[in-house]
């Protein structure tokens, strides 16, 4: 009796740590197939960003760099597209830059807990979620027609500071909020008044994720096809727009805020809708440079995130 | 300092400067405000746009059509304005990018919420953040050049044009975003809970599976929903590899138009401002708004349901 | 509850009379409360968690004021100009520039010795370069800090150790020539020789400007204060000398925080 219930409770036993080494070799395999998942997306990811790469490089030369488009795929050139991009990105920085860090700093720092605050903020997290092309269609209907601002600089540069205006403001609320309050309290002790604080001390100590927010949202806007499209980017620019500066007086024109425009992307977006295949090498070599210059920015922004935490830390 | 000292010392204080001082912190507030007023300017501008193009339409069009019409052809001479096949486009490409997204997403969510080390996070979190840096015309260039061409070797007479490559490739776009929302909700849910799990002798994948998912499914269920805002609203990748033509089809084989693709094609075209066709794009830009709009309030409610269970 | 006021032996420096205090979310903080500050002499606050000490402490210079809902009530009187430093139409900058306050863990601004210091005269207005060094100088040796860090004054602040940090904001307060330094339990944070080294400092300082002090720790209190009031929910339950409040309170209350039946 006592020998029929230990064999019993040792087959019981044996029972359990079978299924238990059942169950640890599933452990195992889920945990192998999730990395398996992971490698191979990564696999697929780096072979389609290689191929572009081997497709692109070698189109890159000087003469792409420094001619205009063209009917010929071998004489286009990426001239008037990178001149584009950054000067719609000089506008977009100006625009979106100060208004964004104001527009934070007030609802960190001064705003009243009321319903209008509430109401700023809910309004800015939905901002956040609408399409990249709706702005584009508000920038088409608004700027380029009731504003009379025209298919140009100027509303190119308005339109994507609008874009990302969410995102400057999100990050730069973060970065302030991570300035203890007992930093703050100590600058009002000694007698500042508000604006004192934020200039000295609270602005100063969260530029480390002030600067990394805004690279971001300035190299989510490089990338930015859709709403330029929609306020009206030409894809066959074959000249430059008049230069900001000048020989004689004033110095400084305002004339190129409303020549027409065009943007790396959108050119990339032109050349891969051809049918030949040459655009589409083009196509890939504009999307080589596009991708350095999305990663540079991105590398930049890390870099300072890093270096300011290096020197504050909390 | 003695009393008399103090007091002439503040009496200075008060006369040269304390008006000056509050005058300008009044000013600089205003400023302040006035930049955070910009955001309600810009949804402002975006409603009344699209209401008041959208307007002019439908005093031409009426709703009914707009709704219920199965064809979409504003630009020819007999004009259909049925938005269904726009429609059917965006659901299509979300749906197949959506089959990519949420399986892969949360798989991630869970390997790293549950199992990686903090120096696998250290890697593949970067690697996550790069994914969507990289623009979407260049992800629209690998669905048409990349994707279409390997999906043809399995399938011959698929389309040059067919909403399968750009689904699949929106998927992978929107993958950071799904797993990183998710891993969120599940690293909200408290360790007792897990420790009362492993406790009883459940593995990682059971836990994982049967504790911390259905804890954080509010969390969950946010990413997914605002993964399908994402996709939604996505443009280039249509635009370039689904094609631009507006077709009423449910199967992902075959070319078709999305709400977002409509609205490049005609903006790549040459629309008087004012006429019918050119206001088609606004009530396509309302209706595409009216969606996302839906889903990213959804998102949000449920984000800030499993935030504060916590 | 009984409260004794201070006989007038030495003169006020400030005086609260029936101040109470609201805070935005949780109600009622300070019940009447009736205290006067003797002048250059330093007056301590005891009481269990929650007294009320540090929420009285703080309405001296205005600091609940930058939390939205907080309301005052009563006055509390400042001499010699008689002007009450709760009330609303009279800015807490004013009151911030007579009245100094030293935190519970040291909140040096991640610059350097030099600039922390400096800071206060900075922000006033005009100050030429030779006067603003050697205000800091000053503030930095009657915060018997100077030997230690002459020499390396552009040095960031964080690099001090957490003695040395704590008498750094004491000179930053006291570089703006305050009338009353405000100590919220100052060496909690520290070990005890900066403790020591603190309370040393406040002794002396004692003689130039009012102080008053927070803190848990009834020796500390007995060590430096020439007054002790004690507080418990809210209201004052009792304020002597020193001398007379460790030896032979008036209030039973008292007497049992001071032996550690409570507290």
């Amino acid at each position: 009796m006592f020998l029929r219930n230990a064999i019993d409770k040792s087959t019981e036993r044996d029972r359990l740590r079978q299924r238990l080494v059942q169950r640890r070799r599933r452990d195992h395999a889920f945990a192998l197939a999730s990395l398996a998942v992971m490698i191979g997306a990564s696999l697929v990811l780096l072979a389609l960003l290689g191929q572009l790469v081997y497709d692109g490089i070698g189109r890159i030369s000087w003469q792409f760099l420094s001619s205009y488009p063209s009917r010929f795929p071998s004489q286009a050139g990426i001239l008037s597209a990178w001149i584009g991009t950054a000067l719609v990105m000089l506008l977009t920085a100006l625009t979106a830059v100060p208004l964004g860090l104001g527009a934070a700093i007030y609802l960190e720092e001064y705003a009243p807990k009321n319903w209008m605050t509430d109401l700023i903020e809910i309004n800015i997290t939905n901002l956040a979620g609408v399409p990249s092309i709706v702005y584009g269609l508000m920038a088409l209907g608004l700027l380029v027609y009731q504003f009379h601002l025209g298919q140009s600089f100027l509303t190119a540069g308005l339109t994507l500071a609008m874009l990302i205006l969410p995102m400057v403001i999100i990050a730069t609320r973060e970065a302030v909020r991570a300035v203890p309050p007992q930093i703050r309290e100590a600058a009002y002790a000694v007698g500042a008044t508000k604006w004192q604080t934020v200039r000295d001390h609270v602005v100063p100590y969260s530029m480390g994720g002030m600067l990394t927010g805004m690279i971001l949202a300035l190299s989510r806007a490089v990338g930015e096809t859709a709403p330029l499209i929609t306020v009206g980017a030409l894809s066959f620019i074959a000249f430059l727009p008049h230069p900001p500066l000048q020989s004689e007086f004033p110095f400084f024109s305002a004339q190129w805020l409303f020549d027409p425009f065009t943007v790396m992307p959108i050119q990339m977006f032109n050349w891969v809708s051809r049918p030949q295949e040459d655009f589409h090498i083009n196509a890939a070599a504009a999307g080589v440079i596009l991708l350095v210059m999305t990663l540079v920015m991105n590398a930049v922004a890390i870099v300072i995130r890093a270096r300011f935490r290096r020197r504050i830390h909390w | 300092m003695n009393a008399e000292a103090v007091l002439k010392k503040v009496e200075g204080w008060r006369l040269s400067f304390r008006l000056s001082m509050q005058l300008k912190e009044k000013a600089i507030e205003s400023l302040l405000l006035f930049a955070a007023l910009t955001s309600v300017a810009i949804t402002l501008g975006i409603v009344g746009i699209l209401v008041y193009e959208s307007t002019s339409f439908f005093l031409q069009v009426s709703l009914w059509e707009f709704l219920t019409e199965r064809q979409w052809t504003p630009l020819f001479s007999e004009p259909h304005y049925g938005i269904l096949p726009l429609v059917s486009g965006t659901l299509v490409t979300t749906a197949v990018a959506l089959a990519v997204a949420i399986p892969m997403g949360s798989l991630i969510a869970i390997y790293l919420s549950e199992y990686a080390s903090s120096g696998t996070r250290e890697v593949v979190k970067p690697g996550l953040e790069l994914l969507s840096a990289v623009p979407t015309v260049v992800y629209g260039y690998f669905a048409l050049l990349f994707v279409t061409p390997a999906l043809q070797k399995l399938w011959p007479e698929l389309p040059g044009f067919n909403m399968l490559s750009a689904g699949l490739v929106i998927g992978i776009m929107i993958v950071p975003y799904v797993s990183s929302v998710s891993e969120d909700a599940m690293r909200a849910v408290p360790v007792h809970l897990r420790e009362g799990a492993f406790a009883l002798g459940a593995t990682r994948v059971q836990t994982a599976l049967r504790v911390v998912f259905p804890s954080a499914l509010s969390g969950i269920t946010a990413a997914y929903i605002l993964g399908i805002s994402r996709a939604i609203g996505e443009t280039m990748v249509v635009a370039i590899a689904a094609g631009m033509q507006p077709t009423l089809t449910w199967n992902p084989l075959e070319p078709a138009a999305t709400m977002t693709a409509y609205i490049v094609q005609v903006s790549l075209g040459d629309l008087p401002h004012g006429s019918v066709g050119y206001q088609t794009i606004f009530a396509t830009g309302l209706t595409l708004l009216l969606m996302t709009l839906i889903f990213n309030i959804a998102g949000h409610v449920l984000k800030k349901r499993y935030r504060q269970i916590y | 509850m009984m409260t004794t006021q201070v006989q007038t032996t030495p003169a006020m420096k400030a005086e609260a009379k029936e101040l109470s205090f609201y805070y935005g979310g949780t109600g009622q903080a300070l019940k009447s409360i009736s205290l006067g500050l003797a002048d250059r002499h330093a007056t301590a606050l005891i009481g269990p968690s929650g007294c009320g000490k540090t929420t009285f402490l703080r309405c001296l210079n205005r600091m609940h004021d930058l939390y939205p809902g907080n309301r005052y009530a009563g006055s509390v009187v400042l001499y010699p100009d008689g002007i009450n430093i709760v009330d609303h139409t009279i800015d807490p900058i004013e009151i911030r520039m007579r009245v100094g306050m030293v935190f519970q863990k040291p909140n040096p601004f991640p610059t350097s010795i030099y600039e922390n210091v400096a800071y206060g005269m900075r922000i006033r207005g005009s100050m030429t370069r030779s006067d603003l060094a050697s205000v800091v100088e000053q503030s930095l040796k009657d915060a018997a800090l100077w030997p230690e860090v002459k020499d390396r004054l552009h040095s960031l602040a964080y690099n001090l150790s957490g003695g040395q940090q704590q008498r750094l904001c004491i000179a930053r307060a006291l570089a703006t020539g305050p009338e009353m330094l405000l100590f919220d339990e100052p060496t909690s944070a520290l070990d005890p020789t900066a403790t020591a080294r603190i309370e040393e400092l406040v002794t002396e300082l004692k003689q130039r400007v009012t102080i008053v002090i927070v803190t848990h720790n009834m020796q500390q209190a007995a060590r430096v204060s020439d007054y002790t009031a004690f507080m418990y929910e809210g209201e004052l339950v009792e304020c002597d000398r020193t001398h007379k409040i460790f030896t032979n309170p008036a209030n039973k209350l008292t007497e049992e925080y001071i032996t550690g039946r409570f507290g």
